[in-house]
């Protein structure tokens, strides 16, 4: 079941959402949400560059993502109508708040006539609500202004859905209490507002509009939570962090929409968590590296854009060899492009985008709660190999949130850094056998005082040297590192399906849901399809390319112009082809499916 | 691990490395690195327990010279590199060496960020108004009309003056000296030293090779007694040869007027005493220059405040305090959590 609340960025969506997110957890379905608001703060009220989204797709299956398309619209005024109408399906249930569907607020959504009068609305199940009006009604008894009891419509909107789908008030009823501790008239008008929508439910006299029950998920059992991608990021770094044994040092520059990881971690002080909200990127990344430098795990954060400013510096971390976890919540680009609006076209930037041959780790996250792992996987990495490690993620990865199985942190195995301290042929570095990593000796170390810089070291002493032969050697064994660590990852599963077969679409990053449930479709409808989803991007494991070779036709679904298609083809010399799209939306089930029949012919 | 022994005193020499010194021949560089080991045994903090941390250009190389630890950085980037390792051990210290491009022009933000922010570091920036490393161009305090090979013409913008730009920067401890006054820097970077916060350390130097000369009006022996004016707090603010010349406020305005003292001229008590706590006195001080004022010499400014990653660690401390036995596992399982069986 899918819904989607739309209406002004106003209008308070995002909470609604939120809510009605928290209750269908309790209720124990398994869910997805997208949330997909405007970049203007306060974008002009009634126009549809202002509408604001959030959509939750809930069931008693397995959920792997948000929904291609809403069962039910909630539009709370024309413009929400306008831009979200062409998504739902002949027969969707379709609300809306008549109240807002004056001539002036249908004039600024760019309707000629009233949709609601000129039949444009048939194929739809719609229930018109004068929803300003009823809840201004219910409201009235607190002495609310116009404006504030205005504000309480989208919880009356909430009352009337939780009725539909049957979830439980009483949360919401708690939140909303503790949300307004210091405004009581507040809480109980948006209180009242809940339940007097909820009675709207109950009451209301309509043939084909029933409330639904959705039952329980089969999902594992144990405990869970509603996660958020960030939260999960932020908390996987953390957690990260404490297995390596480490103090944190958080080091950011506010950019949409990586933003809300300074903000989780900037409130997780009493875990040992330092955060610094530096003056631009060049200096939040030159921060975390000199974290790193004195025997902390530097971490730093950003999307593309303030990604690019921090190259330099990440160069310097390569030639220093020191850990250092960055994090890409990617967006729409490039430039500023479409801040609010996910995109995954930062791959190449990750794995080749600097100056010189300076290769370092890449890691994605493939859903909100896989956040934590991928977290833990690259600190793990950043400081087993002394290292820079970038971590992708995006907008809709970051937004959106999912059940997640809380897991047991106390048995997650230990990884502690062991900080050099033996003086006896000390240079800087020294390379471990293994792992080819330097020896990480931190400032404070008696007798281990030494320099390093961006110029090029000797192999044998750590001096400045600009002999050539010794650079083809450093260049060579900074690569070699890199490389062993595809020797340090698991090998690549097949997520979905045959070890190989007639298509293998291979995808990274939050294209997961999608991509798997199209598998699943393809697979039940007979297609011999597989599903491959790559976490660790680089180096890629060492048995991607056999892999890959045992499938007819190798499909790879991203949301950029076919980076991980040119990897594949530049790695493996394997014929990938491409299904690309930047519409600033993740992908539908039914495209994925639809590009697999057509190179299947099925 | 081996015994640590130590004599007594550390001596400057026991913060020299092993590594050759690579700056020209007669560059101002091997004078100020003889004053900061001289300074450095004179504060006696174990090698192993400083850090300098510079970016790019010949002032940067300085690190490599130093029996410390040391980090050579990025282009104008030392500011936050060291901001982010005082965070991570505020038990270090923390020194940044950069020059005039490093620090005004490629690095202007950062200097403008950690002076305000007054993170514990001494920076110590090597001003020859010109670029070094890359061969002579023009740099932001090169004085209108330099010649350079990228203004063969003379340069048109105007120089900004790295000591006036701290104190607008919010810096709480700003001081000039010169290279080759040996006497004098190690008493002004022990008092950086000293100042817990952003100390700022602007350093005279000359380049031999692309600006020989260029402080010639200041720091020459002919002119040193009229062009330069040590500032001490406390003291009133005389120069020239015999003390005659002084400083006060020029009566009705608010600008400084050199007079002459004693004799014919203004009673010593006319003369304007330093007060080094003073921003606006240190604002005017450090504008002066040659010829028609005496260059100040000293420390300028000083009036410490909490820094900032004392501050920052508080703030942790007082959430752990608050929090004792934080748990991950606990936040982890914060919030709505439910059950499936």
């Amino acid at each position: 079941m899918v819904v989607r609340f739309a209406g002004d960025s106003g209008d308070g969506v995002q909470v609604t959402g939120g809510q009605f997110t928290s209750a269908t957890a309790l209720a124990g379905n398994d869910f997805a949400t997208f949330p997909d608001f405007p970049a203007e703060i306060r974008a002009p009220a009634g126009t549809t560059f202002g509408v604001s989204a959030f959509q939750i797709n809930f069931g008693s299956t397995a959920i792997d993502t948000a929904g291609d398309q809403p069962d039910a619209l909630v539009a709370l005024n024309p413009a929400a109508l306008r831009v979200n109408i062409q998504d739902l399906p002949t027969g969707g249930l379709l609300i809306i708040d008549t109240g807002e569907f004056n001539e002036r607020n249908l004039r600024k959504a760019g309707y000629q006539a009233n949709p609601l009068e000129d039949g444009a609305l048939q194929q739809y199940r719609v229930v018109p609500i004068d929803i300003s009006r009823l809840t201004l009604e219910a409201v009235k008894a607190f002495g609310l202004s116009q404006k504030d009891g205005l504000r309480c419509k989208n919880f009356w909107t909430l009352g009337l859905v939780s009725w539909i789908y049957d979830r439980d008030r009483a949360p919401t009823v708690a939140w909303l209490k503790s949300r307004f501790a210091k405004r009581p008239e507040l809480a109980e008008g948006n209180i009242a507002a809940l339940n007097a929508g909820h009675a709207f439910g109950e009451t209301m006299e309509a043939d084909d509009f029933t409330g639904y029950t959705v039952p329980k998920a089969e999902i594992a059992p144990g405990l869970y939570r509603s996660v958020t991608g960030a939260e999960a990021l932020s908390w996987g770094l953390v957690a990260g962090a404490q297995l390596a044994g480490l103090k944190v040092v958080f080091s950011s520059y506010p950019i949409t929409p990586a933003s809300s990881l300074l903000h989780i971690l900037a409130g997780l002080k009493h875990f040992d968590v330092t955060t610094l909200q530096a003056e631009d990127e060049i200096a939040a990344c030159c921060a975390a590296i000199g974290a790193s430098y004195a025997g902390a795990l530097g971490i730093t954060s950003s999307s593309g854009p303030g990604v690019a400013l921090k190259t330099e510096a990440l160069g310097l971390a390569i030639s220093t060899e020191l850990p250092l976890v960055l994090v890409n919540s990617q967006r729409a680009g490039p430039s500023t492009g479409m801040p609010t609006k996910t995109e995954q076209s930062d791959l190449y930037q990750a794995i080749y985008g600097r100056n010189a041959d300076s290769p370092l780790a890449v890691v994605a996250a493939r859903s909100p709660a896989d956040c934590f792992d991928v977290a833990i996987e690259a600190v793990r990495l950043a400081t087993r190999y002394m290292t820079p490690v970038i971590l992708l993620s995006d907008g809709y990865i970051g937004n959106s949130a999912e059940p997640w199985l809380i897991p047991d942190f106390d048995k997650l195995p230990p990884m502690p850094v062991a900080f050099h301290t033996e003086r006896a042929g000390f240079h800087p570095f020294l390379r471990n056998p293994v792992t080819r990593a330097r020896v990480w000796a931190k400032p404070g170390t008696p007798g281990l005082e030494h320099r390093i810089g961006g110029i090029e070291k000797d192999y044998d002493s750590g001096n400045i040297s600009y002999d050539a032969a010794n650079h083809q050697r450093m260049t060579d064994a900074r690569a070699e590192k890199i490389q062993r660590i595809a020797d340090d990852i698991p090998p690549q599963t097949v997520s979905n399906g045959a070890p190989s077969g007639d298509l293998a679409i291979v995808g990274w990053g939050s294209t997961y849901g999608p991509i798997n449930r199209a598998v699943h479709n393809l697979r039940h409808a007979g297609l011999n399809v597989s599903h491959i989803h790559i976490r660790h991007l680089w180096p890629l494991p060492r048995n991607l390319g056999p892999l890959l070779q045992g499938y007819r036709r190798v499909l790879v679904p991203e949301m950029n112009k076919g980076q991980l298609r040119t990897v594949l083809r530049a790695e493996y010399l394997v014929a990938a082809e491409g299904l690309n799209k930047v519409t600033g939306q993740p992908f539908k089930i039914r495209e994925i499916e639809a590009a697999a029949r057509k190179m299947l012919g099925a | 691990m081996n015994e640590i022994t130590r004599p007594q005193a550390l001596q400057p020499k026991d913060f020299a490395s092993d590594q050759e010194v690579r700056w020209c021949p007669g560059c101002g560089d091997y004078a100020i690195l003889k004053g900061v080991q001289r300074a450095l045994a004179d504060i006696g903090t174990p090698p192993e327990q400083v850090v300098f941390v510079s970016g790019i250009g010949c002032a940067a190389r300085f690190p490599y010279y130093l029996s410390t630890y040391g980090f050579h950085t990025i282009h104008g980037r030392a500011p936050p590199v060291a901001t982010g390792i005082k965070l991570a051990n505020p038990e270090l210290d923390v020194w940044v060496v950069t020059g005039d491009g490093d620090a005004l022009s490629i690095g202007g933000n950062h200097l403008l960020h950690v002076l305000r922010r007054n993170v514990d570091l001494q920076i110590l920036l090597f001003n020859n108004e010109i670029y070094g490393l890359t061969k002579g161009q023009y740099s932001p305090t090169s004085r209108t009309g330099t010649r350079s090979p990228s203004t063969p013409t003379g340069s048109v913008d105007n120089p900004v003056n790295p000591c006036v730009f701290a104190l607008g920067a919010a810096a709480r401890f700003v001081a000039r000296t010169i290279d080759t006054a040996q006497k004098l820097m190690p008493d002004v970077l022990r008092r950086a030293h000293a100042h817990k916060g952003a100390s700022f350390v602007e350093i005279l130097q000359n380049c031999i090779v692309y600006n020989d000369g260029v402080f010639d009006g200041v720091t020459d022996k002919a002119v040193a007694a009229d062009a330069q004016i040590h500032v001490q707090n406390g003291k009133p603010l005389r120069f020239g040869k015999k003390l005659e010349k002084g400083l006060r406020l020029k009566p009705g305005t608010l600008t400084l007027e050199v007079v002459q003292v004693g004799e014919g001229g203004v009673a010593e008590g006319g003369i304007l005493a330093h007060d080094e706590t003073n921003r606006v006195l240190a604002s005017l001080l450090a504008t002066m220059q040659p010829p028609d004022f005496p260059e100040a010499i000293g420390v300028i400014y000083c009036s410490p405040a909490d820094s900032y990653e004392t501050l920052m660690v508080q703030q942790v401390e007082a959430a752990k305090a608050q929090r004792p036995n934080a748990k991950l596992s606990a936040l982890l399982r914060g919030g709505h959590v439910w059950e499936v069986q």
